[in-house]
């Protein structure tokens, strides 16, 4: 390290699920040598899942995390099948999850919208801190913050109603699933759908409103990526079930209907020593130029059309705001976050009205195998579950690349954009801590898929010179406010 | 059994009729008095090891499973002062195992899980032991989780007395103490336990489960979901299947 670096540190970053910090290097005349995202806590699933019988993983995987244990659980559910053998499930299993699904995306993008995000886009990215916060939007506008409390709470009626519980329930078993709706639940779920579908069309108005409002959210932590995600056979936005496309920046195919079975080869990943996290890349592009960014953004970019006409129509006003290429503005993972949670509306609508979703034909099964690999779209992005089993039954191996890892790379380069762009001078402010969390939370990163003390996390910031004396330390308090030592 | 008698016991002030041979807990047990136990089932012999059924007979503690009924006996049950040394040996019994229930396939169906809700059970209270002790999972239809084993040896019981098998037995002493089985290899898939036997179905906990049918029954559904552990005419129910008749 040159003698005239220092070191900034946010530990740890807020209003995002989990913890992690980002720690920025800086020269004399502040300019950002080096911008990193650390993850920092150690998790350890794929470890300690070893040895127990492979029917107990949906359940036990799902604790991952808190906000979409669903996406765990069916993606290890998904693993689960095949290692039963089991290719295709009856209609009315494969819809049940899907609505399950569905659920769960609606639920997981409200929460990240209107309890973590709206605050900074409502209020300003450097706005008064006190009031940048749920509380804020509950006091100045009330109307829409019920509405995003009410969405969520949506969605999790969905989720229990399948699964028993609003979090952690049960619902997939090896092969299908072990319960469908009733007509009595379908209906007491069908009495809100209408409300649900229009909140959320109004929450992709605003997205819409903000985002072209606001023309320097457009290079915000922007990057120009490679987007991956799955897709329907048709090219449809689809988040349970189908093959993997890779773009490139420039709308090239990198590879597309690829089965995800085979994903060890063409997705490898990099341990850096600094972060727990682990940074994936396309192998047939190398680690230098191979990552790529998953999650709302990649997918509604990624498909060809949406299979609801409502949420078609704003992915249409949402391309042609790229005049028909990609959208790459960091920011606009909200726009389409939103576009997504619109067509998961319109699709739980279409699935409550299915008979199928009543039937009685749950489970199928098969021939085991000792090796199963699932991946759906969870919110956040592209997940994999990958399990292979001994002869008992148990466990020998298990990969998971959760969402969030494939965005590490993006994130960090994010980071590193915003510092440039934003960091202003030796004295730091919170506004400027806030911009740098602003280019990470864009990506809703489920950093440990566990711990969520929202509004109650202490921050320190410490500017530090190169002889390790502290230059300058603001302290953020449980209550939100800031005080400089 | 034998004819009616009018030799009487009182259980918390109430006056109840034993017939001779009986222990407290079978008269309890017939006038639908609920003392929290876990090693003991109608129809095996009794086996006094979990403690939790003590009461206070005559001022005295005592295992109201292997104590004789007898003619005045003033019981103890319900106390607060019993259930919190009950509580007490309910959270020693979960930090001796690795009882995480929101994984474990049993939850909902155990009987562990159940007693420490009736006792208001709150933490573990005491450090973890974080046993790492063999699974058996060679069996083609039944499983065995050492880790989640409370030693009650119902398992031993049910072989020996029902199912005539002699397939399980306890070795080793205090905190080395474990569930072995009775097979050259010490596997179960070398023994002749079966699937229909009583010793694969009457584990209170997750130690001995049924492969392949863990999750089936959805939450809401499973026996103590719909009923509390002290509920009359729950013990036969526990017994079958760990599925109560009128659950679908």
């Amino acid at each position: 390290m040159s003698e005239q670096m220092r070191r900034i540190a946010i530990d740890p970053v807020t209003r995002v699920e989990g913890h992690g910090k980002i720690t920025l290097l800086m020269d004399a005349e502040n300019r950002v040598h080096e911008a990193r995202l650390h993850i920092v806590e150690f998790r350890g699933f794929e470890k300690f899942i070893q040895g127990r019988p492979y029917g107990e993983v949906p359940t036990f995987v799902q604790r991952l995390c808190g906000i979409c244990p669903v996406s765990h659980h069916l993606a290890a559910a998904k693993a689960v099948d095949q290692l039963v053998g089991v290719d295709a499930l009856t209609p009315t299993s494969l819809k049940l999850r899907q609505l399950l699904h569905f659920g769960q995306t609606l639920q997981s993008h409200a929460l990240h919208f209107f309890h973590l995000s709206s605050p900074d886009l409502l209020f300003g990215f450097g706005s008064d801190v006190a009031q940048r916060n749920i509380v804020g939007v509950i006091e100045k506008h009330p109307e829409l913050a019920l509405k995003g409390v009410k969405l969520r709470k949506y969605g999790q009626q969905i989720i229990a109603a399948i699964s028993g519980k609003r979090v952690h329930g049960s619902a997939a078993v090896p092969g299908g699933m072990n319960k469908s709706l009733s007509r009595e639940e379908r209906n007491v779920l069908l009495a809100g759908i209408a409300d649900i579908k229009q909140w959320a069309q109004e929450a992709v108005a605003l997205n819409e409103q903000v985002h072209m409002s606001h023309p320097e959210n457009h290079s915000f932590g922007a990057l120009n990526t490679h987007f991956l995600g799955m897709i329907s056979p048709k090219g449809e936005l689809e988040i349970y079930h189908g093959g993997l496309r890779a773009r490139d920046p420039d709308g090239g195919t990198l590879f597309d209907q690829f089965d995800y079975r085979g994903y060890q080869e063409i997705i490898r990943e990099e341990v850096r020593p600094w972060s727990y996290m682990k940074f994936p890349y396309f192998t047939a592009l190398g680690k230098e130029n191979g990552w790529y960014r998953v999650g709302p953004l990649a997918r509604v970019n990624n498909c060809d059309v949406i299979s609801t006409p409502l949420a078609e129509e704003a992915r249409q006003r949402f391309r042609a705001f790229a005049d028909g290429g990609f959208v790459q503005d960091t920011l606009a993972y909200h726009w389409a976050r939103m576009i997504e949670t619109l067509y998961c509306a319109e699709s739980i609508e279409l699935l409550l009205n299915d008979e199928d979703i009543s039937g009685n034909d749950l489970v199928v099964t098969g021939e085991k195998r000792s090796e199963g690999i699932g991946v759906i779209e969870a919110p956040r992005g592209t997940l994999f579950h990958h399990y292979k089993i001994d002869e008992q039954g148990l466990i020998e191996k298990a990969n998971l690349i959760v969402s969030t890892t494939s965005n590490n790379q993006a994130m960090n380069e994010s980071v590193r954009s915003v510092a440039n762009e934003y960091l202003d001078g030796n004295e730091i402010t919170e506004g400027l801590l806030n911009h740098l969390e602003v280019a990470v939370r864009a990506y809703d990163p489920c950093l440990s898929c566990a711990t969520h003390a929202l509004g109650k996390m202490p921050l320190q910031v410490e500017l530090i010179d190169a002889d390790g004396a502290v230059v300058d330390c603001l302290t953020k308090g449980v209550n939100g406010s800031i005080e400089r030592a | 059994m034998s004819e009616p008698t009018n030799k009487t016991i009182t259980i918390d002030g109430r006056e109840i009729p034993f017939e001779e041979g009986q222990t407290i807990m079978d008269a309890a047990l017939a006038a639908d008095i609920y003392i929290p136990h876990l090693c003991h089932r109608p129809g095996l012999s009794p086996h006094g090891s979990c403690k939790l059924c003590t009461v206070e007979v005559n001022g005295r503690s005592a295992s109201a499973c292997t104590l004789p009924a007898s003619s005045g006996q003033e019981i103890s049950n319900n106390t607060d002062a019993l259930n919190e040394v009950r509580k007490t040996i309910t959270q020693m019994l979960f930090v001796e195992g690795n009882h995480f229930c929101p994984s474990c396939e049993k939850t909902g169906n155990c009987t562990l899980q159940a007693v420490a809700y009736h006792l208001d059970m709150l933490d573990g209270h005491f450090p973890q032991f974080y046993p790492r002790r063999e699974v058996d999972a060679s069996h083609p239809g039944i499983m065995l989780d050492r880790d989640r084993c409370i030693l009650c040896e119902l398992c031993v019981r049910a072989s020996r007395e029902v199912d005539g098998k002699d397939v399980f037995a306890i070795t080793g002493r205090g905190t080395d103490a474990r569930l072995i089985v009775n097979s050259e290899s010490g596997k179960l898939v070398d023994t002749n336990i079966t699937t229909d036997d009583l010793a694969a179905h009457i584990c209170p906990v997750g130690a001995i489960l049924i492969k392949e049918e863990g999750y089936e029954v959805p939450i809401g559904r499973r026996t103590f979901d719909l009923h509390m552990v002290g509920e009359p005419g729950l013990e036969p129910v526990i017994l079958r299947k760990g599925q109560h008749s009128d659950e679908h």
